[in-house]
């Protein structure tokens, strides 16, 4: 058994449960337009489960198995995605017009235009940024915890 | 409305204790404390979405709050100056509460009437996008202007993050070499 991370029973709890969540933050984005929630919330619920696995399994577990630079892309994609949904409104002269995604039926999943693309560049950019945050200050402590 | 008046007053008895602990650990967990009688009073008031963005990132915000303490407990001198510090607090708290009298009297009754515009979201909100949570229509609909200058504030606050906490600093030519390495 691994010595760093958290002890037996808190990694075979988050080895079941972590997998439940990152599917909860999925259904709480796509359904963002129909139920409470949205982007936002379920993209901190994605981050807070790759938070907990670094938690229970300790930073030098996950450090060499997470691709760091996936992070800054999926950011980046985000961004680009939610902007260019903004500027693809000005096809028809306005902003944020959802003129290229039909508006569907209500209650269905597949409806309310252009919102459900938003919600899910906002839970990209939402979910890889906060994680590169906490990121970053656990690998300071790591590393810089000696100094001052 | 009287179990808000309850919650409220935990909230504010939570803060007043999150401020005052000398211990950092409990005063974490007491700012964590606020932040649930937060969640359930958003909840009381039938603002889901709201609730589940405050219970979300409280979470998130006590877990890095809950690293960043858990070894190092910093001191907290209040020795010192405690008449200056005193009378500032009591002169803050006056001019604070008249300010806040003056204002608070001018806005209307808790939930009464329905601006014109609120009235116009309600009414066109689900013809207009067919988005069923009136919230999400608002946010990335109508005023999804916002939404933008709001994603560009987190994008800034993580690369403004990630540029000062980085392993290393890029240095002009002819500069020496940091000794350290952070």
């Amino acid at each position: 058994m691994n010595s760093n991370g958290m002890s037996l029973i808190v990694k075979t709890v988050t080895r079941l449960t972590v997998g439940f969540i990152f599917v909860y933050g999925i259904y709480i984005v796509l359904h963002g337009h129909i139920s409470p929630g949205g982007g936002f919330a379920g993209g901190v619920i994605i981050a807070l489960s790759f938070v907990n696995l670094m938690l229970a399994y300790g930073k030098q577990e996950l450090y060499h198995r997470i691709p760091k630079l996936f992070l800054a892309l999926f950011e980046t994609i985000g961004a680009i995605m939610f902007l260019g949904i903004a500027i693809l409104g000005f096809m028809s002269g306005y902003f944020f017009y959802d003129w290229f995604v039909s508006k569907g039926k209500p209650f269905t999943i597949f409806s309310a235009g252009t919102i459900p693309l938003s919600n899910i560049a906002i839970a990209l950019k939402v979910s890889s940024g906060l994680f590169a945050i906490f990121l970053v200050l656990v690998l300071i402590r790591v590393t810089g915890g000696t100094q001052e | 409305m009287l179990e808000l008046n309850f919650i409220m007053l935990f909230v504010i008895i939570a803060a007043f204790i999150a401020v005052e602990m000398k211990d950092l650990l409990s005063a974490v967990v007491s700012v964590a404390a606020a932040g649930l009688g937060l969640c359930i009073m958003f909840l009381i008031l039938k603002a889901p979405d709201i609730a589940i963005t405050q219970l979300v990132v409280e979470i998130f915000l006590l877990i890095i709050l809950i690293r960043a303490t858990i070894r190092k407990d910093l001191p907290f001198s209040t020795s010192g100056r405690w008449f200056f510090n005193t009378l500032m607090t009591l002169i803050f708290l006056m001019v604070f509460l008249t300010a806040a009298y003056t204002c608070l009297k001018q806005i209307p009754q808790f939930g009464y009437p329905l601006m014109r515009v609120s009235k116009y979201y309600l009414t066109e909100g689900l013809p207009k996008t067919h988005a069923t949570n009136l919230v999400t229509s608002i946010l990335l609909g109508f005023r999804a202007y916002d939404t933008l200058g709001e994603a560009t504030v987190l994008f800034t606050a993580v690369i403004s993050v990630l540029a000062v906490m980085r392993k290393k600093g890029r240095k002009k030519i002819g500069e020496a070499e940091d000794k350290y390495e952070l």
